[in-house]
Order: structure tokens, then C-alpha cells, then sequence
């Protein structure tokens, strides 16, 4: 493999935040996906932010005169049971789902994240504990586990969070720890303990700065499948409950709906959470690219 | 099964070459356009010659023999010209003729034997898998057939270990199992790219010498892909040398070392560490500079630098096993609770002298280095530096003592040791922040620019990140790194094998006009003895965690004392001169 | 291969103890009043008395752990409000029919997810690489109850061709001969071929289902281990000793690429069995999710918690499954020990 240097002025010149908006552009243009997902990902913030401002029907507000009516121009989502305008309930429910997933995302993060890290790195009595309890969540299916803690908790919002949290803190712990683990003897870490540095110092300057691409990557994935995890609760009702307008428990009134035709009760909220996910998923690889220096040329 | 292709009769008269190569390019597509690795290659082959491709990294050597064999990858293809094999057209063969081929005509062994083999397949298999492919014998008979191969390349016990996965193999044996599927079908020609690197000195002879007696045997030819021009002498009838692509120079191994023609290959040859030559003999003509004054003149200072007595260091083994026979694992079942990586050696360094430490793979060479840095604890022993005794304080609390400042490590591999998220300025800057707490960002900066001076490192590349740096740079950056602080020992832990021999010429008489010039002292850990030659005053030789001798480099290695050291140094290849 | 298998037994201990204490937290972490929860929501103070001392929940902890655990050694998961029926015996009665949906769903996708995994690794850039990548990236975004209920609504409100979704066996036909408990296979012991067909339809949505939902993570891994056993070293040296295609691909690629699928499977088996619970509802299948989902809608305690320990101990017989496998495939798990 030839040494092949690369030229890059653009490393001196300007700051750091210059330098990072010129790679996002960058990586915008090299991946067109990346791009769309990214200009999702605005939408559905924007949607969260303002949308209960916007909406052109309360979405609490039902009118059975104009119950079960198909998609047209005075409602573009059609309306349900009772009368509601499904289009304002679906951007409101942005609001509310995506809350979820990021609390619960934000939660793992801190807890598993560190955990891990503290696990690969240090190994012995930490690396066994977390070990251990990350085993005995292992030791469930995922989602049947969160039925039971929501079950046993209470029927709240708080509880779905945390229930998120708690199942996708083996996933952290397990990336957080793996990536410690291979850099825990990397050259540059004996070089840093050479050069004075603490092993705590090690752990934030040197450790967590090279894992956080991949962790960006957890991060945006587990949104995707932290969103999918409250629907699936709301769908069976556990959680959120009616009247809130929320993306799963949406489906699952318009459920029934289905076999007798009327499809947009349940299509457009589904439709909503699969862009979503869809959303996430993608921007996981776009923010790799992002965070990552070995990407920046 | 199908017929196996059949070769053009040869000529009746004339001696075709096996193997003739015209003007072959080829070219490989990357992101930033085609990019032609190899151009306008010409060489032929004779039956029964040995031919050595020697070149760099990044000359083409390799890429040559896959376009020869066709197994280019996804991205390559032949561009130009024609390669010819007993004189049938191998571009214009169809796929399915160039599967017959491979295997039976012609075969190729790699580097790393261990990856090279499926590790969940027996390796008696995987033989069994090449005969059976070219109709080399029945069914009925295979397993005998595959046998008799491992007995050919001198595996021991080759009926047990026909069942060895590879994993449970050395790396010796696994290359001597390569060896044995590559020749199997008893082609005619055999290309063996850097089968040895990576190995132990003394498995390398061995093996080299494994392959030339086998291949002389069957009067096969073959092609030997090498960066070490003295393995190519040693083995090899003519010798070609590439550079960037190119052929540079073609003629018989002897003349090409007596007469070298072309530059590069002038060059390399000079820079290639072997007896008889001085450090500065190394650089090429005119690039060697004045030698610096040196810091301290070498007075015989009576109290060394470095003392270390009876160093012990134990590991917890894993306990054996006990799940199945052990008949066919390579190593005995471990019979001690115990590991001694480091089984009571004593020495000492002196000031402003260079010390080399040697031995193979296993040796405790690293552990013990390991173990003076302070990075890991010693068992027991002790280690006594200007005084102090270092081997009682723990390693994790070395890091934070002004006496962290004195003792300073380069590393063997400039990438890993290199973080890759910071750049070279912040890199050499590490220790100077860390321990000298400068807290002046212009002074940090004019200090990192001064070292970058000293060792060589263009200016503008301080604001790089590695992955922007060629090997000799980053390798740069780390000797810059070791010496912020102005150290008085420095380890340097093989830190040129991976790089080209060109470069390493440059940094090797970089680090010795850096320990002129700053009165440092050195322990140079290697398993290259030419290079200690070049570099040391004094040379211990370690093996299985004990100093087998130690002494001045002139009396050790020109005549030792231990039976061992007398091997090491007949296992490394000379260039005839 | 019995001291291996002894070996991974003697993990899944700490595992199943792990399982049992935080099943038993679960029924005894709820906020308020245990009592009132297992006495359901028309009791009376006097029978939440009474259920507290039947069930021990005045007693201190550690007791009630110990009672707990003898419970669950005679088989006593406690009783169902809704019905009265011990739970044990409502599990083991549905368990069949969440079995065979779950299986069924695993076996169409792994008939579709490996081939084309592989098909996409050895044709990179091809039409079906394109779609292998489509599949992975879309599957893992679609919500499972929402492939379900597209589905009944193309193929039954629309097309007309997939029966109601209204359980196993549609209202005219019955059960056949329980052997196994798999209608499937009942129906074809018994030669009863109206009845397997009647419920091979009903079992085809919801199976399609559980089997899209499974594909994108099977293909996906698949594809990535594929692609990289096929740029490994070994196989460069089985090419470059002319092995055929078939035998490079088979032989020397496949199996070695299979050892991360089989790894994920086990992740893969915790979704499904997640899954499946909404499959369930949504298709009005009579399996132990949709038993769990009405005792959860009906505030009937004991069901849930019976249903999460019973999940949790087939899991975890299921990874024991998945990781002898491995061991049989890779002889360096089974060899060193």
C-alpha cells in the first residue's frame, strides 16, 4: 500500500466550526440519502417544536358528524371514530413520541454509555457487575420484559421511558464496552499514560472522543427502535392512553377499522412512525460520517 | 469432472520460458479516479529458475503476481498487455480454464499462514479439497495422499495432525500446511508473496529452505515477492527491482550486488543494514549530513543510568482444558498455576549508551520493556534508575512523579500509537502539557515546532491528523513525542519494522544524531540484528524470558559465546558482497 | 461434546436466578398495594385481606421470595381473575399456537433472508444487492402491527384472498386431533386436508408478518458477514488454489459466514417472541401474547407475570439452543474449552 498524503488546507485554515460545517457539506453532497434523511430529521423536529401551534383542528376536539370520513380536502387525513381530524393528530403526536425516544434514549446513553466504558476500561469487579446485570436483562425478550415493567411500575408515560431505557442498556453497555476494550492498550493510550495523564484523564480525553462515532450511531438507531418500542406498548395499552393523540395508540384504533375498509385511521399514523424510523435509521450513518476524522478529507 | 485444460505442447527445439510478461499495466478504480499500480511490466521466467520480485511498499510486486494468477480483486484489471504461461495466453482464458490452472499449473502462498487457512476446517481437509479439485487421485486414496503432503513438508506426526484445525498450529507449521496445498498438485510454477514476514528468524530459514529444496526437487520455478533484498540474494537465481510501479532493473542475483545499475536500486541496497557498514552508511550519497557535535563527550561515568537485577515477571495462566485428547495440540498442556514471561534477568545501562535487547517472539523482550516504562508492575526484582528505586512504586502512580519525565517510550507501530482523533502538534504536545504544566499556548507551540524541527517533520504537516501521514511521519511524531521532555532513557520498542527500508535508513540515523546531540541513553528492544548492529554499543539476548549473553555488540555478534545467538545470526539471509 | 453442553448448562443457572428474582421484584415492586393489584379491580377491602394472606404478601421479603420460589417448583404461577383457571394450565394450552406462528415466521424468513444475503455478497452492485439492502434498511423501520394490518387490509379488504383474521381456524372449521398442538402438522397426521388448508390460510398473513419483521435483521447480517468472509484471506487461498465457485462459496464461505448469523439469531429471537405479541393482537391469534395482552387490558395480574417468567425461561432455553449450534459448527468454541 503506497503512503499516500493528503492534502488538506482546509485543516488550518478558519475554526473548528467552520471546518465542520464545510464537512457536513461534504458529506451531504457525497451521499444524497444522508442529505433527504438529515432534511427528514428537520421535518419531524419542526413538526415536534410547532406543530400543536399549527394544526388546522384541535386534535382533541371530536365532531361524529363527520365521523369516518375519507381523506379529502377539509381534512387530508380523513377523520375518525369520533370525528376527529386525523392530520392534526398526527403532528401532534410527533411531539409526544419523539419526546419519548429521546428521553429514553438520552437516559441509556448516560447510564449504559458510561457503564460500558467503565466496564471495558477498567475490567474486573466493575466489568463483572455490569456484566451481570446487563446478562439478566439479556435474559428477556426485549419487549415482553418492557410489558412487564410498565405492567408493574404503572400505566405512565414516565414508565415507558424508563421501561426504553432499561431495555437498551445491555446494546449500550455492550458497544461502549467493547470499543474501551480495544483501545484500553492501544499505542496512544500507553503514550498518554507516558506522558503523565491520569487514568480517569485517559478515560474522557482519550477513550470517550475516539468511541463517540460509533455511539452516534447507537444513538440514532436506538431512537429509531425507541420510538417502535413506545408504539408497540401504546398499540396494546400500555402507556399513553386515550384521548392523547400518539402514534401507536392511533393504529390501534384505527385497527379495527381495517377490515371493513376504512384504511387512513391506522395508515397515516403508521406511515408517520415508519418515516420516523426510517429517519433515524439513516441519519445513524450520515452522523458517523460526520463525527468520525478518519471520514474527513 | 470435467477435463482439466490442456497446455500447448511446447515448441520442439526452443527453450520457451514458462512464464513471460509483456508490458502488463494494470489499473485499479478508487474514488479519485484509476489509479495504475502497475505499468509497462516486463520479465520472463525460465523452467526451474527462481526469480525474486524485490521492491517497497507500494511498487507493485504483489499486484503484479495477481494479475498473473488473475485473482485481482473487484476493482483491478488487467489494462495492457499479455502475460503468457507455457505458452498459452492467460487474458484470454476464460474463467473456468484459469480455475483449472490455479492450483494444478500454478499456485501462490501468502503472507499471515494462519489467516491463509479456514479456521473451522481441518487442515488434512482443506489438502484433501486441492486434490480432489484436480483430479489428482479417487477418493479412496485422498486422505493417504493428503498425509503424504504434511510428511513432505515436514510436519511431524502428520497423521494426527490431519486433524489439527489450524488454530491449534504454530505459525511455522500453519505456513508449512500453505506450503503443502500450494504444492499438492505438483505445478510447475509456484509464487510466494512475502511468505516469510511475520515470522520468527530462525521459521523463516526454515521455511525458505523448505520451499527452495521442495520446488528444486520437482524443478518447478518460482517467483519470490519480497521487500528484503537479502533474502532474494540468498535464495533466488535472478532478482527484478520495481519501483512505483516499474521496473527498474533486471539481472542475476550476484551481478545485481556487485554491479547495481539503476538509483533505486543503488538505493536500496545501501540502505538495506548488513555487516560492514556504518549508520551513515546507509543514507544515500550526499543526503547524509554532518554528524552533530555529541552533548556529553562519553566519559566513562561510573554509576549507570539503569540498573535492574533478578526482574521477575509472572502471569496467572489459564487453566488447561479438559475437554479433549491432547494429542494434536502444538503446545503441551500447561502444567504450572504460573507463566514466567520474564524468568530473573539482570543488566544495566549506562549514560549516553545504547543498550539492544533481542530475542524472537515469546522472548520477554516486550514484557520487560513493558516493565522498566513503569506500565506494568514487576513480580518481583528490582529496578533502580539514577538511584531511585522505581520497581517498588506502582505503576499507576509513576504517571504523576517528575521522574515520569526521564523515562520515555517510542512505539512499534506509529498508527496505533498515535491518537487519531488529535493532531500532530497536539500528540507532540501531550507531555509537554501533561508534566512540564506549560500553560502558554504560543510556548506550547513554539516547543512542538523546535521538536518537529529536530526530528525532520515539516512544519505544515503538525496540523495533520494521522491518517493524513505517511509511515515515516507518523513515526516522526512519535520519536518527537518521546523526546518533549528531554528524557534521559529512551525505549524504543521495534519501532522500524514497519516501515520501508528506505525510511527506516533516514530514522534510524535520526535517532542516533538525536541521542548525540541530546546526551539521551537508549534501549533499543528489536529481533533485527542488523539494525542493532548498527545502533548499539552493547547487545543482550533474550530467550524464554532468561539473558542467554550479553556484551559488546562487536564481540557478540561477530563471535558469540551462546549456541543460541550463533543461531539467530545464521538465520539471517546475507546479500553475497 | 456432553462435557461442552454440561459446561453451558451450568451457565444458564445464575441466568434463570437472575430471571426468577427480577420476575418476583416485578410482582412486588408495584406502586401501592400488592394486594390490590392480585385482587383485582371489583374487590372488596375484605377480599384484598384475604387475598394478601393467601398470597403472603404480609410477610417480610425475603419470606415471600422463598414462597415464591416453591411456587414456582410445584408448577404455581397462581390464578387468572378473568377466568379462574390456573395460569400455569392457560399458558400451556396456548403455548402451541404461539409456537407455531413463531416458528413458521422464522423458517419463511430465514428461506428468503439467507439466500438472498448471499446472493447479494457474492453479486455486489447487482439488481439483487440493491434490494438486499432495501429490504434490511426499510424492514427494520416498519412497526410489526402496522406490516399486519397492511397486509389484511391488501389482501383481505382489497384482494379478497387471504381469509378474516380472526384467529387459527375460521368459524366453520375444528381442531384437529391434538398431537402436537401445531394444527399444521395435526391436521396433516390425521389426513385431514380441509382442515390443514383452512389453517395454513388463516396462519399465512400473520406469518408473513412475523417473517418480514425478522427478514431485515437476517438479510442484513447475512450480507455483512457474507461479504466479509468472502474478502478474508482464507478464501483468497482457495481461490488461488482453483476451487471451484461452488465449493469457495459453500465449503469454505458460507459456513464460516453463517457463525455471526447464528450469533444474531439470538437477538433476532428476542424481537420475534416481542413481535409476537402483537402479531397476535392484531390477527386475533389464541396464543399466550394475546392472553397477556387481555389480562393486561383487564387488570388481571397474575397472567402478565406468569406470561413474562414463562417467555423468559424459553428464551433462555432457546439461546442454550443457539449457542449449542455455534459449538457445533466452530471448533475453536468447542476446543478450547
Amino acid at each position: 500500500m503506497s503512503d499516500t498524503v493528503l492534502h488538506n488546507p482546509a485543516a488550518r485554515r478558519g475554526s473548528a466550526a467552520g471546518a465542520l460545517l464545510r464537512h457536513a457539506r461534504y458529506v451531504v453532497s457525497e451521499n444524497p440519502v444522508t442529505g433527504l434523511a438529515f432534511a427528514l430529521f428537520l421535518l419531524i423536529a419542526l413538526c415536534a417544536l410547532i406543530g400543536p401551534y399549527v394544526v388546522p383542528y384541535d386534535p382533541l376536539a371530536s365532531d361524529t358528524a363527520a365521523a369516518l370520513k375519507p381523506p379529502s380536502l377539509a381534512h387530508w387525513f380523513g377523520t375518525d371514530q369520533l370525528g376527529r381530524d386525523i392530520f392534526s393528530r398526527v403532528i401532534v403526536a410527533t411531539r409526544l413520541d419523539f419526546v419519548i425516544a429521546l428521553s429514553s434514549v438520552a437516559l441509556v446513553f448516560a447510564m449504559g454509555g458510561l457503564a460500558g466504558v467503565a466496564a471495558g476500561y477498567f475490567g474486573g469487579w466493575t466489568d463483572r457487575i455490569v456484566g451481570r446485570i446487563s446478562d439478566t436483562i439479556m435474559a428477556f425478550p426485549l419487549f415482553v420484559l418492557a410489558m412487564g415493567i410498565v405492567a408493574a411500575l404503572g400505566n405512565t408515560v414516565t414508565n415507558i421511558v424508563i421501561a426504553t431505557a432499561i431495555i437498551n442498556f445491555p446494546l449500550y453497555v455492550r458497544v461502549a464496552r467493547a470499543e474501551a476494550n480495544v483501545r484500553r492498550e492501544a499505542g496512544f493510550v500507553q503514550a498518554a499514560r507516558l506522558s503523565g495523564n491520569g487514568e480517569f484523564r485517559i478515560l474522557l480525553t482519550q477513550i470517550l472522543p475516539n468511541i463517540m462515532p460509533i455511539m452516534m450511531v447507537q444513538i440514532s438507531l436506538t431512537m429509531g427502535y425507541a420510538i417502535l418500542n413506545a408504539a408497540g406498548l401504546s398499540f396494546i395499552g400500555l402507556g399513553v392512553r386515550p384521548p392523547t393523540p400518539e402514534w401507536g395508540i392511533m393504529v390501534a384504533e384505527g385497527a379495527g377499522n381495517i377490515i371493513s375498509g376504512e384504511w387512513w385511521i391506522a395508515l397515516f399514523p403508521g406511515a408517520a412512525l415508519m418515516l420516523a424510523v426510517f429517519c433515524f435509521n439513516l441519519l445513524g450513518d450520515g452522523l458517523r460520517d460526520l463525527v468520525d476524522p478518519q471520514r474527513r478529507t | 469432472m470435467r477435463a482439466p485444460t490442456p497446455l500447448p505442447e511446447p515448441d520442439n527445439g526452443l527453450a520457451l520460458p514458462l512464464l513471460e510478461v509483456r508490458d502488463l499495466t494494470v489499473e485499479f478504480a478508487t474514488r479519485r479516479g484509476t489509479v495504475a499500480a502497475v505499468q509497462h511490466v516486463d520479465f520472463s521466467l525460465a523452467k526451474g529458475e527462481t526469480l525474486a520480485i524485490v521492491g517497497e511498499s507500494g511498487s507493485g510486486k504483489s499486484v503484479t503476481s495477481y494479475a498473473v494468477m488473475r485473482i485481482l480483486d473487484r476493482a483491478g484489471r488487467i489494462a495492457e498487455g499479455s502475460i503468457s504461461f507455457s505458452g498459452l495466453d492467460l487474458r484470454a482464458t476464460p474463467e473456468a480454464a484459469m480455475r483449472d490452472l490455479r492450483g494444478r499449473e500454478m499456485s501462490m502462498i501468502f503472507q499471515n499462514p494462519r489467516a491463509a487457512l479456514n479456521p473451522i476446517r481441518k487442515i488434512g481437509r482443506q489438502i484433501e479439497d486441492v486434490l480432489l479439485q484436480h483430479a489428482q487421485v479417487d477418493r479412496a486414496a485422498v486422505a493417504d495422499k493428503a498425509v503424504a503432503m504434511l510428511e513432505q513438508v515436514r510436519i511431524a506426526r502428520p497423521r494426527e495432525r490431519y486433524h489439527a484445525y489450524p488454530f491449534e498450529l504454530s505459525g511455522g507449521m500453519c505456513q508449512r500446511v500453505v506450503i503443502a496445498l500450494a504444492l499438492a498438485c505438483r505445478p510447475q510454477l509456484l509464487i510466494a508473496d512475502e511468505p516469510t514476514t511475520g515470522l520468527d528468524v530462525t521459521t523463516q530459514k526454515a521455511v525458505m529452505e523448505l520451499v527452495v529444496e521442495l520446488t528444486r526437487e520437482r524443478g518447478m520455478s518460482t517467483i519470490l515477492i519480497t521487500h528484503d533484498l537479502g533474502l532474494a540474494a540468498a535464495y533466488c537465481d535472478r532478482v527484478v527491482v520495481m519501483e512505483k510501479g516499474r521496473i527498474v532493473e533486471t539481472s542475476a542475483a550476484d551481478t545485481i550486488f556487485r554491479q547495481p545499475q539503476h538509483a533505486y536500486t543503488r538505493r536500496l541496497m545501501q540502505a538495506t543494514p548488513r555487516p560492514g557498514v556504518s549508520l551513515r552508511g546507509l543514507l544515500p550519497e550526499g543526503e547524509a549530513g554532518a554528524q552533530p557535535a555529541k552533548a556529553t563527550a562519553p566519559q566513562a561515568d561510573p554509576q549507570p543510568l539503569l540498573v535492574v537485577e533478578n526482574l521477575v515477571k509472572e502471569y496467572p495462566r489459564q487453566v488447561g482444558s479438559t475437554s479433549l485428547p491432547k494429542l494434536w495440540r502444538a503446545k503441551p498442556a500447561p502444567e504450572s498455576e504460573t507463566f514466567r514471561a520474564v524468568d530473573g534477568i539482570s543488566f544495566s545501562i549506562g549514560r549516553g549508551e545504547s543498550v539492544g535487547l533481542v530475542g524472537e517472539s515469546g522472548c520477554g523482550k516486550s514484557t520487560t520493556s513493558s516493565m522498566l516504562m513503569r506500565l506494568i508492575d514487576k513480580t518481583s526484582g528490582s529496578i533502580v534508575f539514577d538511584g531511585e528505586n522505581i520497581g517498588e512504586i506502582p505503576a499507576k502512580r509513576f504517571a504523576r512523579l517528575p521522574l515520569r519525565k526521564r523515562i520515555q517510550m517510542v512505539f512499534q507501530d506509529p498508527t496505533d500509537s498515535l491518537n487519531p482523533r488529535y493532531t500532530a502538534a497536539r500528540a507532540i504536545a501531550d507531555p509537554i502539557l501533561r508534566l512540564d504544566r506549560m500553560t502558554s499556548r504560543a510556548a506550547v507551540r513554539a516547543r512542538c515546532e523546535e521538536l518537529a524541527e529536530q526530528v525532520g517533520l515539516p512544519l505544515d504537516l503538525l496540523d495533520r491528523f494521522p491518517h493524513q501521514l505517511s509511515g515515516g511521519q507518523k513515526a516522526r511524531v512519535g520519536i518527537a513525542r518521546a523526546i518533549a521532555l528531554k528524557p534521559d532513557l529512551v525505549i524504543l520498542d521495534e519501532p522500524t519494522p514497519a516501515l520501508d527500508v528506505s525510511v527506516q535508513a533516514v530514522v534510524l540515523n535520526l535517532l542516533q544524531d538525536l541521542k548525540d546531540s541530546l546526551g539521551m541513553s537508549y534501549l533499543f528492544v528489536s529481533h533485527d540484528l542488523n539494525v542493532v548492529r548498527l545502533l548499539c554499543d552493547r547487545v543482550i539476548v533474550m530467550r524464554a524470558g532468561q539473558i542467554v549473553e550479553q556484551g559488546p555488540t562487536a564481540r557478540i555478534l561477530v563471535s558469540p559465546a551462546a549456541d543460541y545467538t550463533r543461531e539467530l545470526l545464521a538465520a539471517i539471509p546475507h546479500p553475497p558482497l | 461434546m456432553l462435557a461442552t453442553l454440561g459446561k453451558r448448562l451450568v451457565t444458564v443457572i445464575p441466568t434463570l436466578v437472575g430471571v426468577v428474582i427480577v420476575t418476583f421484584l416485578l410482582t412486588r415492586v408495584l406502586p401501592g398495594d400488592p394486594a390490590v393489584y392480585f385482587a383485582g379491580p371489583a374487590a372488596t377491602p375484605q377480599s384484598i385481606a384475604e387475598v394478601r394472606k393467601s398470597l403472603g404478601l404480609d410477610r417480610p421479603l425475603p419470606e415471600q421470595f422463598v414462597r415464591y420460589v416453591n411456587d414456582l417448583a410445584h408448577g404455581n404461577l397462581g390464578n387468572s381473575l378473568s377466568t379462574g383457571q390456573p395460569v400455569v394450565q392457560e399458558l400451556k394450552s396456548r403455548l402451541p399456537a404461539s409456537a407455531e406462528l413463531t416458528l413458521s415466521g422464522l423458517l419463511l424468513s430465514l428461506l428468503i433472508a439467507v439466500p438472498l444475503g448471499i446472493l447479494a455478497a457474492v453479486r455486489q452492485g447487482s439488481w439483487i444487492d440493491h434490494l438486499c439492502r432495501i429490504v434490511a434498511t426499510a424492514g427494520v423501520s416498519l412497526p410489526v402491527f402496522f406490516t399486519g394490518l397492511l397486509l389484511v387490509y391488501i389482501f383481505y379488504f382489497v384482494l379478497g384472498w387471504a381469509p378474516s383474521p380472526i384467529g387459527r381456524l375460521d368459524a366453520f372449521a375444528t381442531a384437529p386431533a391434538s398431537l402436537t398442538g401445531f394444527y399444521l402438522i395435526d391436521s396433516l397426521l390425521a389426513r385431514d386436508f380441509e382442515t390443514f388448508r383452512a389453517a395454513l390460510a388463516q396462519l399465512i398473513l400473520p406469518a408473513v408478518t412475523l417473517a418480514v419483521f425478522s427478514l431485515a435483521p437476517i438479510a442484513r447480517i447475512t450480507r455483512a458477514s457474507m461479504l466479509a468472509v468472502l474478502a478474508s484471506d482464507f478464501v483468497r487461498t482457495a481461490r488461488a488454489s482453483g476451487l471451484s465457485t461452488r465449493t469457495v462459496i459453500i465449503t469454505y464461505a458460507f459456513r464460516n459466514a453463517m457463525l455471526p448469523v447464528i450469533t444474531t439469531l439470538g437477538m433476532v429471537f428476542s424481537f420475534l417472541l416481542g413481535a409476537n405479541v402483537l402479531v397476535e393482537k392484531v390477527f386475533a391469534w389464541p396464543g399466550i401474547g394475546s392472553y397477556a395482552v387481555e389480562a393486561l387490558i383487564a387488570s388481571d395480574f397474575a397472567p402478565v407475570q406468569g406470561f413474562v417468567l414463562a417467555m423468559a425461561i424459553l428464551y433462555v432455553a432457546l439461546n442454550l439452543a443457539i449457542d449449542v449450534l455455534y459449538g457445533l459448527i466452530d471448533p475453536r468454541v468447542r476446543l478450547e474449552g
